[in-house]
């Protein structure tokens, strides 16, 4: 699935343009972007949380050649779904 | 951020949409996401993120009040990995 079957959905649903569809959503992903940009998590109920965290600075090593290398200090994004999530894609 | 600010947001960038039409707008793409990983489909969001279905092995387990060995059942838990464009965002 993409953006565009995404979209299609959203026209299906609500009955709104594909193209209006699909400029909601881009609004919607480049909201959230702009969010996490500024280190702040986002929280959907009934689908999970996006946590951005702070990685220190480590030391490390190539895995294919083994010479030590350093993993510079960096930011993450992390998701943790909800439990309204996981049951939904462990029922049948 | 919760959903409520996240349509809020989005309300305020496209103000020729109801906030009521913006809700069902968001919880459809959300919906839609959860939809397809129920499904076992994989959802790629290009500059975003994608999110895929791992699978949690059976394993043997203990009982931490009684010290009993249960087994525990496989189980399919959502997976999401940031995509490059927001984890350069992240970073810049």
């Amino acid at each position: 699935m993409t953006k565009v079957d995404i979209v299609e959905r959203i026209h299906e649903n609500i009955g709104i343009t594909k193209r209006d569809a699909a400029m909601i959503l881009e609004t919607v992903l480049e909201t959230m972007k702009e969010t996490l940009e500024r280190g702040e998590k986002i929280k959907i109920s009934g689908f999970g949380n996006f946590v951005v965290r702070e990685k220190r600075e480590r030391k490390g090593r190539n895995p294919q050649t083994g010479a030590p290398l350093t993993i510079k200090a960096r930011r993450v994004l992390t998701f943790k779904a909800s439990p309204v999530f996981k049951s939904a894609i462990n029922s049948k | 951020m919760t959903k409520s600010e996240l349509i809020e947001a989005v309300s305020q960038k496209l103000n020729n949409f109801t906030k009521k039409d913006m809700e069902l707008i968001v919880n459809s793409i959300f919906e839609s996401i959860k939809d397809a990983l129920a499904r076992g489909e994989k959802v790629e969001i290009r500059g975003f993120g994608s999110f895929r279905v791992k699978e949690r092995r059976e394993r043997n387990g203990r009982n931490p009040r009684t010290g009993e060995e249960i087994k525990i059942e496989s189980k399919k838990i959502p997976f999401f990995r940031v995509g490059k464009e927001l984890r350069d965002r992240l970073n810049k």
